[in-house]
């Protein structure tokens, strides 16, 4: 492939597919939203679009975490702390710019400031009324917390399901911190209320369509980012990680490191996908940072198929349409039918919906798998080190 | 007392316990450099233990460990004692199973080893002209692009061989190379050391005797963590306690 050979070995002809579908409905799926008459069978009605948007932003969540768990093995059952931390920092953002035009009417202070009788902007909040500075504060708190979180922890060498376990506890340390009033979030009901961002109203349907263009934007970004990552040498060292940890470091390897970069990454990617979404549903709250969440995309991520970057994406479309269906049929079922699932897949589906396609296609094709040069994207085989 | 100076591996007095138990004690080795030794002994004598001591996996209790004359190898960990020079095939065989032979290889390669360096790493002429004469020497140039997971044993051992030839290291520490081989393989592998020992300081720990033989080098006889008999093998094999150690098991 003359496109592989150029941008590198991640972007295996899977990739450039979904790149290039994820692209086209970025642009298609907006334009005929907001050009099409609704008559049209092509229109995609705007509570659609609303809840593509949404998933696209949680596709980049599950993209972001199948680097990490996919091709270094750290299953993080925290990777909906950067999300929410990506998320707060635009909900800043998207509260100073309601101004004067909040309940209270105060140009300086969020409504739930004044509530609380604050008489000044704490100084975390400073800086926020600027977008470029948020945009800095999205991929920087959710960067620099995974940054200080990796160096501790993989440099005692915490792996496996300790590593898992602290990684929770982190969620759930900030799930308590920001419900808390004094901690100047607003509390449990989080930041909503947002008027507009960039000055365009919020709730407009060209904002609406161009927030799911920019969703749209980010997720092939990180597809892209991602292939690169994995098609390099580094990408090779990290299934090496992943593998047989100890044998790289007795190659001169320093795994520690290998894996804080791929966290880093990871946790700056999982940022810009809540910075995304928080202005697509209009609110952000501590709820995000629950321990659920992040074990959900986890679910997404294995339905998918980790290790594939590409089936994540299609785990997390998936998995998150099935959870709408759900919740508007039978809400009371979602969990146990999610639950069901994550057993299900993990028995049957060891590497997911795209590990199955391709067990079927190579089966069909009758290629000889024993000398079959897979991808560097193979799925994890578990071989502990020595 | 023996000098350091033009040792490649200078080992005195070391101890080191398991929860009380000495797995090493006061274990004192050297190695010339250029030198090949083979070091047998009975299961449990603490052969691997002494190569995760110098390869820096266990830290001593006490005592020296000089690599090269006066590095301190104490004061290194695992990854910084690897690119001193120091290679390390294990008892059990570890490769990359979800890689090709190729990339195994190429991991290891001697080079720069930061996360930057490997994520802007190309593929160079001399990289593949190295890794072919390397997969050429431990005869597996014929499965270059065959996943390390669908090796024989012996394959994954030479592929480990060659990994560690692939590291250039100034000395390598062999653990077991012929475990689970046939006897054709094991003659090729007694070939193939003291090919590799001709330009390396070596070390081999095995059971097989009669692979010990074909090296044809010094014997170390360890046991209960200290060395027991050194010498040619057949004095070593002589030795009244030796003969007792293997038969008393
Ligand atoms: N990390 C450890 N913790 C506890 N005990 C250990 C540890 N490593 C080694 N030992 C013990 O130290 C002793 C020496 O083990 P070692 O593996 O070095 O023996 P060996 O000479 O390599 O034997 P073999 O020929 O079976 O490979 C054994 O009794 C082993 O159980
Ligand atoms: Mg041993």
């Amino acid at each position: 492939m003359i496109t592989q050979r150029v941008f590198g070995a991640g972007f295996t002809p899977r990739v450039q597919l979904a790149l290039a579908l994820i692209l086209l409905g970025g642009v298609l799926v907006p334009l005929s939203n907001l050009l099409l008459a609704p008559s049209n069978p092509l229109h995609v009605p705007s509570y659609a679009l609303a809840l593509f948007g949404k998933y696209l932003c949680y596709a980049l969540l599950a993209l972001s975490l199948d680097l990490v768990w996919g091709y270094v093995g750290i299953l993080s059952l925290g990777h909906g702390a950067f999300f929410a931390l990506g998320g707060y920092a635009m909900g800043m953002y998207l509260m100073r710019q309601i101004g004067a035009r909040g309940v209270y009417a105060n140009p300086e202070l969020p409504d739930f400031m004044v509530f609380l009788n604050w008489s000044e902007l704490p100084w975390f909040w400073l800086g926020f009324d600027r977008f470029w500075f948020a945009c800095l504060m999205v991929l920087l708190v959710p960067g620099l917390l995974a940054f200080v979180f990796g160096w501790f922890a993989f440099r005692s060498r915490v792996t496996g399901v300790y590593l898992s376990i602290i990684t929770q506890a982190m969620t759930y340390a900030l799930l308590l911190a920001f419900f808390r009033n004094d901690m100047g979030f607003g509390g449990n009901n989080g930041l909503t209320d947002f008027k507009d961002i960039l000055g365009f109203p919020v709730q407009a349907a060209g904002t609406r369509g161009a927030l799911f263009a920019a969703s749209a934007l980010a997720l092939a970004v990180g597809v892209a980012v991602c292939a690169a990552i994995v098609g390099s040498q580094y990408g090779k060292l990290m299934i090496a990680v992943r593998d047989a940890e100890s044998r790289t470091r007795f190659l001169g390897w320093r795994p520690e490191n290998v894996k804080l970069f791929a966290f880093t990454v990871s946790a700056v990617m999982a940022g810009i996908a809540g910075a995304l979404y928080v202005p697509q549903v209009g609110i952000i709250n501590p709820g995000e940072f629950a321990p659920a969440n992040s074990i959900e995309v986890v679910v997404w991520t294995a339905v998918g198929g980790r290790g594939t970057i590409v089936g994540p994406i299609i785990g997390a479309l998936l998995v998150n349409s099935a959870k709408s269906w759900f919740t508007g049929a039978l809400p009371d079922f979602w969990l146990f039918a999610l639950g069901g699932l994550f057993v299900f897949v993990t028995l049957f589906m060891p590497k997911g919906i795209l590990g199955l396609w391709d067990q079927w296609q190579n089966r069909t094709m009758r290629k000889k798998p024993a000398d079959d040069p897979i991808e560097p994207s193979t799925a994890p085989l578990p071989q502990p080190a020595e | 007392m023996t000098t350091k100076a033009g040792t490649i591996l200078y080992l005195n007095g070391v101890s080191v316990s398991f929860d009380g138990f000495r797995a090493i004690n006061d274990l004192s080795l050297v190695l010339d450099k250029g030198e090949m030794r083979a070091i047998i002994g009975p299961n449990g004598a603490g052969k691997t233990t002494m190569m995760d001591i110098i390869t820096g996996k266990t830290r001593p209790d006490k005592g020296e460990v000089f690599f090269d004359g006066n590095i301190d190898l104490t004061r290194h960990d695992e990854p910084g004692i690897a690119n001193l020079g120091i290679g390390r095939k294990f008892q059990k065989p570890t490769v990359f199973e979800s890689h090709t032979v190729e990339d195994n290889i190429r991991l290891s390669l001697k080079g720069e080893r930061s996360v930057f360096a490997a994520l802007f790493a190309k593929n160079s002429v001399a990289d593949d002209r190295r890794i072919t004469e390397i997969l050429e020497t431990v005869r597996l140039d014929g499965r270059r692009d065959a996943l390390a997971a669908n090796l024989s044993h012996g394959q994954k051992q030479w592929l480990e061989i060659g990994m560690l030839l692939a590291q250039d290291p100034k000395l390598l520490l062999v653990d077991e190379p012929v475990a689970g081989m046939t006897d054709a393989e094991t003659a090729e592998t007694a070939r193939l050391l003291k090919d590799i020992a001709r330009e390396h300081s070596v070390i081999v720990v095995e059971h097989d005797m009669h692979f010990v033989r074909e090296l044809d080098v010094k014997v170390t006889c360890l046991h209960e963590g200290s060395v027991l008999a050194e010498g040619p093998l057949d004095h070593v094999a002589a030795d009244q306690r030796v003969v007792e150690v293997y038969l008393g098991r």
